[in-house]
């Protein structure tokens, strides 16, 4: 899950990524649509290959690309529990100090 | 947006290239609330995260140079997290700095923690600001999505993930 952070860390990396949702492709059609240079584009892909995020075959000499699902889905289920981590926490803590406030006055009704 | 709205309490800024800020505002005096964030009795009933998970271990040696340590458990499955780290300044009921570093590698390195209490009009501002190693650390936790829409780029990695064909995705 790491290096499925790491590598969607990068902008251009999230931007090839957000490429391949829409389907399969060629390295030089990322180069022109991301306007880098093609040797910055395959350090990226590869980066990603690495993390398992992209696969590529061979058609007619030319690497197309495609997306892996399965890291993302890992990642997705994460990071929705992620999210609404802090949100619970901070309500139940608003309930503990209701809690503590209310033993509080009432302890010093008692005295 | 009204700024008053009682429900608009929870905000996530990025005071710096290395920091993440957490602000919430209770409705308790703030050595309650420093109290909840110190005491490991009150911790355990809050700090717990999804649903199903209970913090088993809770130590907190309250002074600087002291450590603390946190353990989560998954009741369905006794799969456990954990973090710690040592407490560096303390000022009761204003103010703690501590290390943090989690023992699954969630984020690489070690990150310090600041929270502060601010109290008014018997409300408490409780902020927590995390400054991580590197940008890049920071930027990765963000698009972890700790709020929705604080990172553009969350809201582009959440339409992605939205779009996946997810058959029954497990971790």
């Amino acid at each position: 899950m790491l290096d499925t952070f790491k590598a969607l860390a990068e902008p251009n990396r999230l931007h090839i990524v957000e490429l391949l949702r829409a389907g399969p492709r060629p390295v030089g059609d990322m180069v022109h649509r991301l306007r880098l240079r093609q040797p910055q584009v395959s350090k990226h892909l590869r980066v990603l290959s690495d993390a398992g995020l992209v696969e590529a075959r061979i058609d007619a000499q030319r690497r197309i690309y495609a997306l892996r699902p399965a890291p993302l889905q890992q990642l997705d289920v994460w990071l929705e529990k992620y999210r609404q981590l802090w949100e619970q926490n901070f309500r139940r803590l608003d309930a503990l100090l209701d809690d503590l406030q209310a033993k509080e006055s009432k302890s010093k009704r008692k005295r | 947006m009204n700024p008053g709205a009682a429900k608009s309490t929870f905000t996530i800024t990025t005071p710096s290239d290395r920091e993440i800020a957490m602000a919430r505002v209770f409705n308790a005096p703030r050595r309650l609330v420093f109290d909840a964030l110190t005491r490991p009795e009150l911790v355990k009933q809050w700090l717990l995260g999804p649903p199903g998970w209970s913090m088993p271990v809770c130590e907190i040696d309250l002074k600087v140079g002291g450590t603390y340590r946190y353990v989560w458990k998954r009741e369905s499955d006794g799969t456990e997290m954990s973090s710690g780290g040592i407490f560096r300044e303390i000022t009761v009921p204003d103010r703690i700095v501590a290390t943090e570093k989690f023992e699954q590698p969630w984020y690489p390195g070690e990150s310090l923690v600041t929270s502060t209490f601010v109290e008014h009009d018997s409300k408490t501002t409780l902020t927590m600001t995390v400054l991580y190693e590197s940008r890049e650390t920071r930027d990765m936790v963000l698009k972890s999505g700790m709020e929705r829409g604080v990172a553009a780029s969350y809201d582009r990695l959440a339409e992605l993930l939205a779009s996946l064909d997810r058959p029954g995705a497990t971790i």
